[in-house]
Parts: structure tokens; C-alpha cells; sequence
């Protein structure tokens, strides 16, 4: 299964915050203003405010990266769902 | 029959037993033939046999050479290949001693990657100052008779020895790592492979005497030898050629160390590793992996009893701070106040807010740069905080007697250009 994630180029950032803003739920801040990205995927609900977040980056350092899910077999068996 | 010169050169030498391999290198281009032979014409060969022997990489994350080579063969254009002689490590002198000991064993191995991966442009780079190394390379470059090595000397800073940083000094940037990965975009946007000299010496005899002699030495998961360079307080500091998979104990005797209070393996990119847990480990990934460690770029260092280690670390977080590039926000910030909260440390601060900043700043900018620097940090920090636990108890009760304040060396990296 196919997942969005949200990845940061540190090297661009110049630590606005506009992003945490706009994600909280996926960015939130260091103790010096820089965003930390939890890179866990985005849900559905999250798409459209992760691509504001994206957009509204001054310094182009987000962006969404889609990656391959891995569902443990396990979790499969026990009839919960990884993602 | 007597042979003529030429005849001589051409004749295979025979492979080399035991160790040394790589020191048992000539700077001259005669005494390197007679002791090696000619490269054997195996450039097509030159990725399986790699595989085969299961070189990893020399330069610091000990990554299989083969996959590097096969990642740049796999794209499309001209290449480059990189020999990275830099070795901006202070601790660390094994580049130094082989580029002035065996250049031709560095040179020969960036020929057998070149023609491996279809490149044609081939780059040494080579740290400011270190006239012995510059003068030994040159020398060499002459006496093949090859002038399209590309020979570039790079300012003093260590972080111009990540890959991205070299390939953005080579195409006349300042020399800080960028978001690129050299492999897909390096050297003037083609793909590049950049291999640490030792590596690509590796490589030379690889060609030459075959994977399976590649093998002959060292541990089934860790094959091969390395350059290990043994500093801090040892009688006998330098650089010596042993078996991965040598017991950490045997190399501290060839550079007869003090009895050691905690070794720091790989350098300031490592991990502090107490005496007691030292004495079991041997020089392979399996080993060191168990705590964390890894061989690194070679470097073994001995803090003993008299030397205080908070006043180590604390001079070491504060050259991190130094060498950071200042794009990162983790980086620039957090290592700078890492080194203030070491520095308070040292002096004797018995605020327990100055051991849980560190904990929480180590923590907080693990992972977070754009190059690997403050991720290096965090090892020595952490693995030091976790190592030297009794002797921080000291000076936070203003108790540490201890009489050496300087072991380690810290250079100051050279201005941004
Ligand atoms: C901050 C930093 C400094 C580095 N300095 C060096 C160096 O001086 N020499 C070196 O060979 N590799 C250095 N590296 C590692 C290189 O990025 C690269 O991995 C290496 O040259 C690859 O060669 P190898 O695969 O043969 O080990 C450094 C990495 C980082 C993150
Ligand atoms: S909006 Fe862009 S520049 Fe600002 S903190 Fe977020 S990633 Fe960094
Ligand atoms: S992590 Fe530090 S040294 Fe590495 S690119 Fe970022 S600022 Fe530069």
C-alpha cells in the first residue's frame, strides 16, 4: 500500500515555523524554531493541509514523498490494520 | 636469462602473505611495481570481484564498495570518480601515511574504479598543509606520466569531506554539503563516485591478487585489513596495518597504551567505549555493532586516569560547533548550545538542568542535518555522558583532580571562503 510522508530539506529551511502552523499534527518545533517532521504517513484527512504546508514553505524545503507501506504479516493476522 | 626492466615490471609479483599489505607499499613507481607487479587488465571484472571480496569502505560508514560501483556504472553520461584523500578527522593520519607511503597503490585504484564505472574525469582531493602528502601524489602523478588526474587541495575543515561537500568545492563552491547525492548528481551534475583512498588502494590489490586472497585476512563478516591510526595516551602513537577482526586489546598493545580508562573507536564520529567492554571487542562490524560501534574511519584513541575526560568532551563539542556548516537549523544551534551545557559541565556547573539539556539536545538533533556532522556529534556525546557518568558526578560536586586538560586535538577549521 502507497502513503504520502512529509520530508524537509534541513539544508533549505530557515525555520519560519509556517509549517508547523499549518501541520501540527506532523511538524512541530525544536527548541531553536526548526521544524521536526514526524514521518509517519499522512492520513486522508491530513493530504490537504500537508500540501498547504508544502506550498506555503517560503524557501521550497518541503515536500510530500510517497512511500511503500510494509504491512507486518502479523498485524495483518491480528486484524489490525499497520496503516 | 636475465630479464630487461620492462619484463621485470610486467611479471605478476607474488601475492603478498600476512600483513602488512598496503604499507608494504613504495612511494616510487619501480619499488611499487616490484612489490605489486602491473594491474592486471580486470576492469570489467572489477564489480564482482569487489562483491566477492566484500570490501566496505574505509572512509567512515564502512558502506559495500561493490554497490557504489555498481550504483554510478547504472547511470547514464560521463562520470567521475573521487578519491578522497582529505581526512579532515583530527585523530586520523592512515590517509596521510599511505598517500606518502603507496601513492601509486591510491592511484592505481582510482584508474580500476574509473574504468569500472566508465568514468572519465578522475579527481584526488587532498586537505591544505599537508605539503608530504601534496609533494608524494604529484611526484607519483608525474612518474606515470599522467597529467589528467585532476589534483585538488581542499581547505582545512572537516566538514568539506562529506561526498556532497568535495563535490561542491571540486565545482568551485565553499565546500558545504548540499542536498544532492553525488552518485546521481555530483561533479559537474554527473554521477559520481567518491571512495576514500584506503578504500581505493584496496581495490588496487584486489585486481591484482583476487578476492579470494582479499579473504585470506581478517573476520568472514568483516574481510580484509585496515589502517588503524592509535592516538590519546599510547607511548607508541601511529598508524598500523591489521586484520579486521584483530582484538581491540592487540592493537592498543602494538601502540603500547596505558592501561586505558575508555577507548574512543572511530574517531569523533564514534563512540567512547569503557575499558571493561573494550577488552572483549575485536575490530569487526558483528562485534562493535553489539555496542553501538563501528570501526569508522580507524581511529582508536585511549583516555587513561590522569587525563580528565569532561574537559575532553567539552573541547571536542565545542570544535563540532566550530565545524558545522551553519545551514541547518539542528546543527548550527543545537550544537552550539551542546558545547556551552559541556562546557558548563566542565567547569564544575552542579545544575542538573546542564546534563538533562544535553540529554534532550542530543536526542533532539539526532537525525536532523543535512549531512551526518551532528549525528556524529551525538554519538560522542551521548556514548561520553554514558562512559565518564562517575567522573561528571565529580565536577558537578567541584571534586575532579585530574591533571590533563588536553589529549585530544581540535583544530580550528579555516574560515567559509
Ligand atoms: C562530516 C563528514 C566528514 C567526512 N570526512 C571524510 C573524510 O575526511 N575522508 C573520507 O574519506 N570520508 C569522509 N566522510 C565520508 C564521505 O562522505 C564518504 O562517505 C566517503 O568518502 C566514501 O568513501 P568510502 O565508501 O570509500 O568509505 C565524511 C563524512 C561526513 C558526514
Ligand atoms: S516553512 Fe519552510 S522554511 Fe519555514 S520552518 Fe517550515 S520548512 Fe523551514
Ligand atoms: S548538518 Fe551541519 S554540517 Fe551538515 S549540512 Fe547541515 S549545517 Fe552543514
Amino acid at each position: 500500500m502507497r502513503a504520502k510522508v512529509v520530508e524537509l530539506d534541513p539544508i533549505a529551511c530557515d525555520g519560519h515555523g509556517i509549517c508547523h502552523e499549518l501541520l501540527p499534527e506532523r511538524i512541530t518545533l525544536d527548541d531553536w524554531g526548526y521544524p521536526i517532521i514526524d514521518r509517519r504517513p499522512l492520513t486522508d484527512d491530513l493530504l490537504a493541509h500537508a500540501n498547504r504546508a508544502v506550498a506555503n514553505c517560503p524557501v521550497l524545503a518541503l515536500r510530500l514523498k510517497t512511500v511503500e507501506l510494509v504491512i507486518d504479516e502479523r498485524m495483518r493476522r491480528g486484524g489490525r490494520g499497520a496503516a | 636469462m636475465t630479464m630487461t626492466l620492462a619484463q621485470r615490471e610486467r611479471r605478476a609479483a607474488t601475492a603478498p602473505t600476512g600483513l602488512p599489505r598496503l604499507l608494504a607499499g613504495r612511494p616510487d613507481l619501480a619499488g611499487h611495481l616490484a612489490a605489486f607487479g602491473p594491474l592486471p587488465p580486470v576492469a570489467a571484472e572489477m564489480q564482482a570481484m569487489t562483491a566477492r571480496a566484500g570490501l566496505t569502505g574505509r572512509g567512515g560508514a564502512g558502506f559495500p564498495t561493490h554497490r557504489k560501483l555498481e550504483a554510478v556504472a547504472g547511470r547514464r553520461g560521463p562520470r567521475v570518480v573521487v578519491a578522497n584523500g582529505t581526512e579532515g578527522e583530527p585523530l586520523s593520519a592512515k590517509d596521510k601515511t599511505l598517500l606518502i607511503q603507496a601513492p601509486h597503490l591510491v592511484l592505481d585504484g582510482l584508474d580500476l574504479a574509473a574504468q569500472a564505472v566508465g568514468a572519465s574525469r578522475r579527481v584526488i582531493c587532498i586537505e591544505r598543509g599537508n605539503q608530504a602528502v601534496y609533494a608524494a601524489v604529484c611526484v607519483a602523478l608525474a612518474e606515470r606520466r599522467d597529467e589528467s588526474v585532476e589534483v585538488v587541495v581542499t581547505p582545512r575543515r572537516y566538514v568539506t569531506g562529506q561526498e556532497a561537500a568535495l563535490v561542491d568545492f571540486i565545482d568551485g563552491g565553499p565546500g558545504r554539503p548540499t542536498r544532492e547525492r553525488p552518485f546521481e548528481r555530483g561533479v559537474g551534475g554527473r554521477p559520481t563516485l567518491v571512495d576514500n583512498v584506503e578504500t581505493l588502494a584496496h581495490l588496487a590489490l584486489i585486481a591484482r591478487f583476487g578476492p579470494e586472497w582479499f579473504r585470506q585476512v581478517g573476520s568472514p563478516g568483516s574481510p580484509g585489513s585496515a589502517l588503524i591510526t592509535v592516538g590519546g595516551r599510547v607511548d607508541r602513537p601511529g598508524v598500523f596495518e591489521v586484520a579486521m577482526g584483530t582484538p581491540l586489546s592487540s592493537v592498543l598493545q602494538l601502540a603500547q597504551a596505558a592501561p586505558p580508562r575508555a577507548v574512543l573507536l572511530g574517531g569523533y564520529f564514534g563512540r567512547w567505549i569503557p575499558a571493561r567492554s573494550a577488552r572483549q571487542l575485536t575490530l569487526d562490524a558483528a562485534s562493535l555493532s553489539a555496542h553501538g560501534a563501528a570501526v569508522g574511519c580507524g581511529v582508536v584513541a585511549v583516555i587513561d586516569d590522569d587525563s580528565c575526560a569532561v574537559a575532553e568532551l567539552a573541547r571536542v563539542a565545542a570544535w563540532y560547533a566550530h565545524s558545522s556548516a551553519g545551514q541547518c537549523g539542528a546543527c548550527t544551534w543545537g550544537l552550539r548550545d551542546l558545547a556551552a551545557a559541556t562546557s558548563a559541565l566542565e567547569a564544575g556547573s552542579p545544575d542538573p538542568r546542564v546534563t538533562s539539556d544535553i540529554q534532550r539536545w542530543t536526542a533532539m538533533v539526532k537525525g536532523r542535518g543535512g549531512c551526518r556532522l551532528p549525528d556524529g556529534a551525538v554519538a560522542f556525546l551521548e556514548s561520553g555522558m554514558e562512559a565518564f557518568a562517575d567522573e561528571i558526578a565529580e565536577h558537578q560536586a567541584g571534586r575532579c583532580r585530574r591533571r590533563d586538560h588536553r589529549l585530544l586535538p581540535t583544530p580550528t577549521p579555516e574560515a567559509w571562503g
